[in-house]
This record gives structure tokens, sequence and C-alpha cells, in this order.
């Protein structure tokens, strides 16, 4: 048997037919098309969550007061205090307690509620936060209780019009003056909502004046940031170590809980991951009746050409080298299909990214799902070309060389 | 004759076709042996069975009952499989219409039948030439069926029977879609075959111009051997 004639009877041969060959293969376009773009589309779509749940920070914990215990004790100051100790909780870079609630700020002839955030320096240098003009919060004003506060820049903009030269104008904090140290810089919008939206006060000032709270040192929130991402697992360990060694709670319940970017991470990526599946399998039945047109195609070849496998047969040829034959033209063809959709894909996709782009939604196309609909298309030409295949390899040659 | 130089013995051949309730007795005890070498002519109105006797003589199909050996081989009892690889050694056939392939050269259609085998391709094509150059067809070794006479096409044929050297060449009405002129030819050039690449010939016709080329003539009626 020579692979080679063969294969090249076989482009004769679907060469010799070329409108059928080519409507033929469009299913075949079309189904891996929708497979390449989907999945790209799938991707592009988790992969931009992942990058704005990353750009948050993926080793930032977040500590709450609550957890499985009925009756939590409050987290204070001092726990916060206690976590930054370098000697009990190693894997920690930073500690910042911070509250938050809301607040009526106004200006004369303008006021509107908003969040607003009681924080010490260290929060605003773990988030990354910086100003456009003024400068950040001071340890000096945590300690005064200061009343400055820093705008974010879509409340600068609502109560002055401007966010320019606002430093050392008096805003009112539910009635309370407090002078402007500087505007925040642009956040951008996440998934999550808008941070240009708040206000940021230091945490004695709030925990004073505006957001009060009854415990002793009492905060809403502790900010950890482990010292790289792959030590997240065991900064929880080491907070919870220390919380669970200065809270009173039964044995094994905790009162608190600790959550962390790698789980919203993590949930957000089995979502897309479905999300993606789901969209692939719908593209992939399209690739399914490109394939069922394929075997029709093919079952007509065989009608078409008895004679010529009842020749074949006469001079020679087994079961197996009919079958080869078929198989071969039939792959050939969903192979040559299977290509063009790729670039067809690839064009999609591409498409998509420049209608839907600017950063929102970026398709990728990747070497898996390309050897994915390689694969598949040669595995459906194959799958369905092995029925024709097969009926004009079992036909008789004497009957095959009698008919018309 | 003794059986190793009779290239066909077939003993009483019998075949019956189910049509539906009815059988059909195609060929009812058929007894022949043909020299090695020898050019034998079947004739007989249509209906007699000789388009049956073709099909077992040339492998294509197996007898209900009775014993053919070809070539040495019991070939009545052989397995699907087998029967190809009979064909494919031992058999050539040169059909009425040609049944050359359309869109291969005539080099390809001669390669054809040792393309099943394990042939290297630089032996093929140089046996496909020789065979091509037997027929008088060297200069048209590059030229598809449709650019070709109908006397050269069935030149193609022959040469695609005799290049893989077969024990006997089974020829159905050869000259049946050909001109007197060019059935001439082919028959003298069947002959020219016979002599110098000593194939047994079984030439299966109606035509009495045809049969009288051949050294003996079976006929067959209702299919038994007349005598």
């Amino acid at each position: 048997m020579d692979y080679l004639m063969t294969l090249r009877e076989a482009i004769e041969s679907i060469g010799a037919n070329k409108l059928r060959a080519v409507l033929t293969m469009l299913g075949i376009v079309i189904g891996v098309a929708a497979v390449v773009s989907m999945l790209a589309i799938g991707r592009g779509a988790q992969s931009q969550i992942t990058s704005q749940i990353e750009s948050i920070g993926a080793n930032l914990l977040y500590v709450r007061a609550g957890g499985d215990s009925a009756n939590p004790e409050p987290l204070t100051i001092e726990d916060a205090s206690a976590i930054e100790n370098p000697g009990r909780s190693p894997s920690v870079a930073g500690v910042a307690p911070f509250v938050q609630g809301n607040v009526q700020i106004s200006v004369p002839g303008e006021q509107v509620s908003t969040g607003v955030f009681g924080v010490t320096p260290a929060y605003l240098e773990i988030q990354g936060i910086g100003v456009l003009e003024g400068s950040l919060l001071t340890a000096e004003q945590e300690q005064e209780q200061a009343a400055v506060v820093l705008l974010g820049i879509e409340i600068a903009e609502t109560l002055f019009g401007t966010s320019e030269g606002l430093v050392g104008e008096v805003v009112r904090i539910n009635g309370q003056p407090f002078r402007v140290v500087g505007v925040l810089e642009e956040a951008g919008g996440t998934t999550f909502g808008s941070s240009d939206n708040r206000v940021i006060i230091p945490l004695s000032t709030a925990r004073l004046r505006v957001v009060r709270r009854t415990g002793v040192g009492e905060v809403d929130q502790i900010l950890v940031e482990a010292k790289s991402s792959e030590l997240v697992d065991a900064a929880i360990q080491e907070v919870s170590q220390v919380l669970r060694s200065r809270h009173t709670s039964n044995l094994g319940v905790d009162d608190f809980s600790i959550q962390n970017t790698q789980s919203f991470l993590e949930t957000a990526e089995s979502i897309t991951g479905t999300l993606t599946v789901f969209l692939g399998s719908i593209a992939g039945v399209s690739l399914l009746v490109g394939g069922i047109g394929i075997m029709n195609i093919m079952l007509v070849s065989v009608i078409e050409r008895t004679r010529e496998i009842g020749l074949r047969k006469a001079v020679g040829a087994r079961r197996r080298d009919i079958q080869i034959q078929f198989l071969i033209e039939s792959s050939l063809m969903s192979i040559a299909g299977g290509i063009v959709g790729i670039l067809l894909g690839w064009g999609i996709s591409a498409l998509v990214g420049v209608v839907f782009g600017g950063g929102t939604l970026n398709p990728q196309v990747d070497w898996n799902s390309v050897l994915l609909a390689v694969g598949f298309s040669a595995t459906i030409g194959i799958f369905f070309g092995y029925y024709p295949a097969s009926q004009a390899a079992k036909l008789e040659p004497v009957e095959a060389l009698r008919s018309e | 004759m003794n059986t190793i130089e009779s290239v066909v013995q077939a003993r009483d051949l019998t075949k019956v076709y189910a049509m539906g309730d009815l059988q059909v007795h195609a060929l009812r005890g058929v007894s022949l042996e043909i020299a090695r070498g020898e050019v034998v002519a079947i004739m007989g109105p249509s209906g007699s069975g000789k388009s049956t006797l073709m099909n077992i003589l040339g492998a294509l199909d197996r007898p209900t009952s009775g014993s053919y050996q070809l070539d040495g081989e019991l070939v009545s009892d052989m397995l699907d499989e087998r029967l190809a690889e009979v064909r494919n050694r031992r058999v050539g056939f040169v059909f009425q219409n040609f049944n050359l392939l359309p869109r291969a050269t005539a080099l390809a259609n001669v390669e054809l039948p040792l393309r099943y085998t394990r042939h290297q391709v630089s032996d093929r094509r140089v046996r496909a030439i020789e065979a091509l150059e037997s027929v008088g067809l060297a200069e048209r070794i590059g030229h598809r069926p449709n650019e070709l006479s109908g006397g050269q096409q069935q030149r193609v044929a022959i040469a695609r029977a005799i290049v893989s050297r077969p024990a006997i060449v089974m020829a159905d009405e050869p000259t049946g879609n050909l001109d007197s002129r060019s059935g001439r030819e082919i028959m003298e050039l069947l002959m020219v075959m016979n002599q110098e690449h000593d194939a047994t010939l079984i030439i299966i016709t109606h035509d009495p111009e045809v049969a009288a080329y051949c050294e003996r003539t079976v006929v067959l009626r209702d299919g038994k051997v007349e005598n």
C-alpha cells in the first residue's frame, strides 16, 4: 500500500468536485471556527476577571470578626499589633486595622452620602493608594486624631466641580469640619464597584468622631499583607494562631474569619471555566453537524464510485486498502476544513477584541484550543468516514463491476 | 494433460444464485482444463452462464460446489482476502468498457495492480513503462483516458492486465466497444502478448470473428459445456 500515492489520489478525487468539497468542508470550517472563537472569548473573559482580582492584590488577607462562634469578640487595634509582631508572624509583611461606614459629606450648597474609611498610614501603603495632589495621611495625624481627609476623585468633582487645587479646602463630614489634605488618584472601576467614590480619614479620628464603635480599640477589619503570594497560606495560619491565643472561644471554634483574594480568584475562575466549557460545547455541536455532512457526502461518493471500487478489487485491492483510501479522503476534507476554521476562528476572536476592546475583553486563542480543534476535526473525519469507508470495502467485486 | 501444465483445472463447478424465493442455477457442473499458454474462447448465448464462469475463473467469485485450481492453487475455498491476493498476482482482467480510472494517467492506471503489492515505487514505474511500451503506447504514458481513443484505452487496459505477469488474462468481450478495425488490432495485440509473455488467454465473447483467433472454443449452454 502506497500512502503517498493514495493521498495524491484523494486530493485529486476531492478536487474533481470542488463545489461539493467546499460546501462539505464549510460545515467543519464553521464548527471549528465556533469552537476556537468561543474558547478564546471564554478565556479572554477569564483573564479579564482574574487580572481585576489580582489588581486588588493576590497576597492580601481580610480578617473579620465572626466566624463559627455564636458570640464573637470584636477585633481590636491590639489584635492588629499582636499580629504585627514578626516573632509570631514571620510571613506577614504589613498589618492595617480599619473601620468603614457611611457619612454625609458637604460643602456650602452641595451634600452627598458616601463611604468613609478610617485607616492607618499602613493601609494606604499596602493598598498602594496614591494622591494626585497634596499628601497621604501621616503617623502624626493618626496620633493627633487630626480632622483631615483624602477625597476620592469622583467625590471631589461632585463637591467642587474640579479635582485640582483643593488642598486646604474644608468639607463637613456629618457636620464636623475636616481639612482636605489630598485628592486620591483615579483607581478605576472594577467588577466590585468604583473606589473613586469614597473618602479616607485617620483611623483614630474616625473611631472618635465619625464611625463610633463601642468596644475598646474596636475595628471592623484587619487588612494583612503576606510577604508573597506563596506565603498566603502560612500567613493565614500565623494570624489564626495569634487570634486564637488572644480570644477566648471554645476549642476548635474560631470567632473570626479570614478571606483572601486567592479564594475570590478560585471562585471566579471556576465560574468562567464553566462558562467556557458551556460555550465550547455549544460550538462543538455545530462541529458534529459538520461531521455528519462529511459522512453524507462520503456515502454519496461511495455509491458514485462503485465501479471504480469494483475495478480496484478486481486488480487485487483488499478490504483494508479500500477502507484506507476512503478514510484518507474524509480525514483530508475535515482536516482542511479544520485548518481554515482555525484561521476563521482566529479572525473572529481578533474582531471581537477590536469591537469590545479597550482592555475590557481580549479573546485569547491559545495553542491548546488550536490543537483541540485540529485533533477534534481529524477524529471527526475518521469517525464519520468510517461507516462510508466500510460500506465501500464491503462491496462484492462482481456486483460492483456490474453497476453502471 | 498433467497438473503442472494445466493452469486452469475446474471440476464440476456449480453456481446457484438465490433471487428471492427462486433459485437460479447459473452453472450446472462445468469441468474445464486449460493448458499454460493456451488461447481459449468461451462462447454462448446470454444467460448461458459465461459471465458466471468468468467470475469464478478470474477469482472474483466462488463456486457453490466443485473445485477450482488456478496455477496449482486451490482457489474455490479461499476467503476474500486470499482471493484478492490471487487476483492481484495471477489474474489480469480486460473489460469490454475498459474500466480505467478516469482521473489517472495511463501510467498510473497500469501501475494500479502493483500498488496493492509490496513493490518498490521505482520498480513499479519501470514495469508499468515496459508494459505500456509493449502495447505500443510509450508516447502516451502521461495521457488520461479521455485523451485517448477507444482502441488506445483498451491497450492501456491490456498493459494493466499483463503488468503483474499473471498466469491467466481474462478478457470479457474485449472488442465489444470498438469499431471493427480497432477490434482487430486489439485481438492481434492480445495474440502478441500471448506469444511474447506466454500469457494464457481466456476470452469471453459471442463474436465468431474473435473466437476465430483462439486455438479452442468452449461453448456454454444452460450452464453446461456443450460437446
